[in-house]
């Protein structure tokens, strides 16, 4: 008999979410940070209003330190699909020259991350924003709920979350306040990888092992992806079969040495490891609730 | 270690066989002192959902704020907000993940004390499945009565009873036994179709979690993970009729227009009928979208698009169904309500109401009462305070569509906003509709109509008598029954002066009153009909409108309209019962032909002109035509 399987279902509950609460928005957009997950994410949209295109466009917060091949991706994909794609850049940040080598990888995030999305849903004064955060992640994201709740001033309170029943979504907002929605809330980062294999769906080419330039910087082995890196940092660097398990700003996303070019042997990689996701990036490196305070100060 | 293994050997293999798993979703109950967080940190960490970064951290935590000495505390693996950390207990709903070989789990885990009654119900409301965890060393507490009360009204009919810290009761089974025995004698009360699956285990030794321990021999049942895995999902819903809660119209350009949601119930194929409800409006699928694929088929659960064969006016927030079994649609309902929010739920307060993707204006009538959930007795309520449960009256401003909540959930259940808060309020499980219902199919029965009719060998007939008061209606109207009987006719005489002490009793003489006594009174009638009855009804029924009421519910030819015509110089006169001396005098408001207004019927079947006949005579006139009408034969 036919069954659906957990793939499947997630997939459902995802497209389910998304018609639902744009259905009720004035002015949705989705966030497109251009990784694996915002690929599913991207899949999942154009899926769920087939044959109609998604009614948002993209939004990328581009921090400007982003690794090229990331920027070039981004492009074709917006291309396309025919959605429209909004870059947004703290363009204050970039005049007073903040870049995570000379401000350090918290104040460049803060900055050119967090700051700049709080500018672009203001200028867009967006009501919904999909992103692609997973429950999965880290510990306190195990309670976030499907539908996130900001105040005008972008704040999440974890006192003041919607109990979610069933798959009913109450979206109703005040004017200035907006949520943000997590369409893969259920997904773990193996139905993520199964997901992609299943559907065939293009990542950036960064996931999969190739000989790049890599130096030793603060513990991380980073990519030389442009000459902003410090000439005697750049001049350490070395050939190395390396990839990375998340993407983000070049000098902040350590990569792994490894030889897995396909999706089979990167998936079988990930289930062999010992050590979680998130450890590749360096801004989750402090006590165990940091994610929570940076999200109730307004970071994704 | 097999899965390892696998994966080193052939990921491809291992792959495919995980590509297919299927999904539980079930929910944990019960205290940190029952051992809840330890068992969801030893069934991730027995699943190898712990990575070694995060082993280190929980080390390290165990050591710092554990509560098992220089043992790891797998509680700290879930315990997730900062504050609560500190506390010591979870106040929250967390979403934990894992998956075997054979299953991808998704665990709602929520806080067990009563103050969380409303987290609980929101990690129950998508469960398929309740853990309720118990203490051996002492039983079926409050706390469980509570958690299982719970479980069941939203709708969980699996439930573990996960008999945990046998360890600590040297794992007797005579401990196990009786707690068992307790649970299943109260779970009847609960709901006759439950399963209960109870497991001796120890979380903390990890006793019969992933595989049967030989700790309890006699215990011959399935390890907790064994159940876990093997355990039917979903199978009753796709049993349930066809549903499609419509989320959005998808209308690209002018040759496509699709309703897309997700289907909470049955399955749907290319060519079947359907209706969309509200309007009622029957049409057939052309075309079934899952996703960017056309299928021919689609079952509870998908996210799909479908298209129609006629134009069928569908928006969002209607519901799609089988046209066969199509849900109900009404705008009053009891139903069991959980509320969630600090702020009372008052009877009369309006909120809003979402079921499905439809939102309405929507006010609490009535509390009828309120569930004690520590003994499931009812209570006296006016009003529900955070996390009571009462049983209430609601009307709605507009119909929706619906099913009962013990039917399908999607369909059944509700949620209520406050309208200046925006904040989700309460919850709600619709029990059946109420009145003005247009949900109640007429039943078909094999003893119908024509089969009263051939017993009694006679034709129904509703003879409706009007005319003012004191025209002779009554006096008329029992004098052709009396005939009627001698002839062995089957009828039966409804007097307006008697239903207004009985059926009607609640109603006055006001327009709105009067045309509510001949609407029920048309109703009877035509229930007599139905039953092959001749009815006579003799009402001053004063206004056309209701007449032709009355007339439009009776079949073609059933409804004779006798217009006792009586000018009112002469019913005045005659005043058989002194009323009119009485409204002349003002003592009665509302009184027809004085201060209340008497249509006088346009075309009657007969009328009877009580001047120039005497009521023998007039009985006598109206055999001869209902005789030449056919109604009566010769």
């Amino acid at each position: 008999m036919k069954y659906l399987t957990h793939l499947d279902r997630l997939e459902a509950e995802s497209m389910h979410i998304m018609r639902e609460v744009v259905a009720d928005a004035e002015n949705p957009v989705m966030l497109y940070s251009v990784g694996k997950d915002s690929a599913v994410m991207l899949h999942l949209a154009m899926k769920a209003f087939y044959p109609s295109k998604p009614p948002f466009p993209l939004l990328h917060v581009d921090t400007t330190w982003k690794f090229r091949e990331m920027i070039e991706f981004r492009d074709r994909r917006a291309e396309e699909t025919g959605l429209e794609l909004l870059v947004h850049i703290n363009q204050e940040g970039v005049d007073e020259g903040v870049g995570p080598f000379t401000h350090g990888s918290a104040l460049h995030t803060d900055i050119m991350k967090t700051a700049a999305l709080k500018q672009a849903l203001n200028k867009y004064k967006f009501d919904l924003a999909f992103g692609g955060a997973r429950r999965d992640e880290e510990k306190s994201r195990a309670k976030e709920r499907i539908c996130s709740f900001r105040s005008a001033e972008h704040r999440w309170d974890p006192k003041q979350q919607r109990p979610e029943l069933w798959n009913l979504y109450n979206t109703r907002i005040r004017s200035g306040e907006s949520i943000r929605v997590f369409p893969l809330s259920n997904w773990t980062e193996l139905d993520i990888w199964q997901y992609i294999r299943r559907e065939k769906i293009e990542i950036v080419p960064l996931y999969y092992s190739a000989k790049r330039p890599v130096v030793e910087w603060e513990g991380t082995q980073i990519m030389v992806d442009d000459d902003r890196m410090p000439e005697d940092l750049r001049k350490t660097a070395v050939e190395k079969s390396v990839r990375f398990r998340t993407l983000g700003c070049y000098p902040l996303t350590g990569a792994v040495e490894s030889e897995a070019d396909t999706l089979e042997q990167i998936i079988q990689e990930m289930l062999l490891t010992k050590s979680s996701e998130r450890q590749g990036r360096v801004i989750d490196r402090d006590q165990s609730a940091s994610m929570e305070k940076k999200k109730q100060e307004g970071y994704f | 270690m097999y899965q390892d293994d696998l994966i080193a050997s052939d990921i491809t293999a291992y792959l495919e066989a995980h590509e297919n798993k299927s999904l539980l979703r079930f929910i944990t109950c019960g205290s940190v002192d029952d051992g809840k967080s330890t068992l969801i940190g030893r069934m991730l960490y027995d699943s190898k959902m712990i990575f070694e970064d995060q082993l280190d951290a929980l080390e390290s935590d165990s050591k710092r704020v554990g509560t098992q000495g220089e043992n790891i505390d797998f509680a700290l693996l879930v315990d997730g907000l900062a504050a609560e950390r500190e506390q010591g207990i979870t106040i929250d709903v967390a979403y934990r993940f894992f998956s075997t070989e054979k299953r991808k789990f998704i665990v709602a885990d929520t806080p067990g004390h009563v103050q969380y009654t409303r987290n609980m119900a929101t990690g129950a409301s998508t469960a398929d499945l309740a853990i309720l965890l118990i203490d051996a060393r002492r039983g079926i507490l409050e706390q469980t009565r509570r958690h299982s009360f719970i479980a069941s009204s939203l709708g969980i009919k699996k439930l573990v009873l996960a008999i945990n810290k046998m360890d600590l009761q040297n794992y007797e089974k005579s401990v196990f036994d009786d707690i068992e025995a307790d649970f299943v004698e109260f779970a009847e009360e609960l709901a006759p179709d439950i399963e209960i699956q109870a497991i001796p285990m120890s979380a903390l030794e990890g006793t019969n979690i992933t595989t049967r321990s030989d700790k309890t021999p006699w215990y011959t049942g399935p390890a907790l993970m064994e159940y876990l895995e093997t355990v039917p999902v979903d199978d009753d819903r796709l049993a349930k009729p066809f549903r499609l809660p419509v989320q959005y119209v998808n209308r690209p350009n002018l040759d496509f227009r699709g309703f897309s949601g997700q289907i909470p119930s049955g399955t749907v194929k290319v060519g079947d009928r359907l209706k969309t409800l509200p309007s009622a409006k029957e049409t057939t699928v052309t075309r079934i979208l899952s996703g960017d694929k056309d299928v021919q088929e689609a079952m509870a659960g998908e996210s799909v698009t479908i298209c129609f064969a006629d134009e069928v006016d569908t928006s969002r927030g209607d519901l799609i169904c089988t046209a066969e079994s199509p849900a109900e649609v009404a705008d009053q309902f009891q139903a069991r309500i959980l509320w969630m929010s600090e702020d009372k739920m008052l009877p009369g307060r309006r909120y809003l109401l979402k079921i499905g993707s439809k939102i309405v204006s929507a006010q609490v009538n009535e509390t009828k009462y309120k569930i004690d959930m520590s003994d499931l007795q009812d209570r006296p309520a006016r009003d529900l305070a955070l996390n009571e449960v009462g049983v209430c009256t609601l009307s709605l401003d507009q119909s929706v569509p619906f099913d009962p909540y013990n039917e399908i959930r999607e369909t059944g259940g509700f949620i209520l906003i406050d309208r200046l808060t925006n904040n989700t309020v309460g919850l709600g499980l619709i029990d059946f509709a109420l009145r003005r219902a247009g949900n109640i199919h007429w039943q078909s029965v094999d003893v119908n109509k024509q089969a009263h009719s051939a017993q009694k060998g006679q034709k129904p007939a509703v003879l409706w008598f009007t005319g003012l008061s004191g025209s002779g209606k009554s006096t008329i109207a029992n004098a052709l029954q009396k005939r009627l009987f001698s002839v062995d006719r089957h009828t039966y005489l409804m007097d307006g002066d008697n239903v207004r002490h009985g059926l009607n009793r609640d109603l006055g003489f006001t327009d709105a009153d009067r045309v509510e006594n001949i609407r029920r009174v048309a109703e009877v009638s035509k229930l007599m009909a139905d039953a092959g009855l001749i009815t006579l009804v003799s009402f001053i029924s004063p206004f056309r409108s209701e007449r032709r009421m009355a007339r439009n519910m009776m079949d073609e030819g059933e409804f004779i309209e006798i217009y006792i015509n009586t000018p009112l110089s002469v019913a005045e006169e005659r005043d058989v019962k002194g009323l009119y001396k009485k409204a002349r005098e003002g003592k009665i408001k509302n009184f027809t032909g004085i201060d209340s207004p008497y249509e006088p019927p346009l075309d009657p079947e007969i009328t009877i002109d009580t001047t120039a006949m005497t009521a023998d005579e007039a009985a006598e006139k109206i055999l001869d035509e209902l005789k030449a009408k056919g109604i009566l034969e010769a």
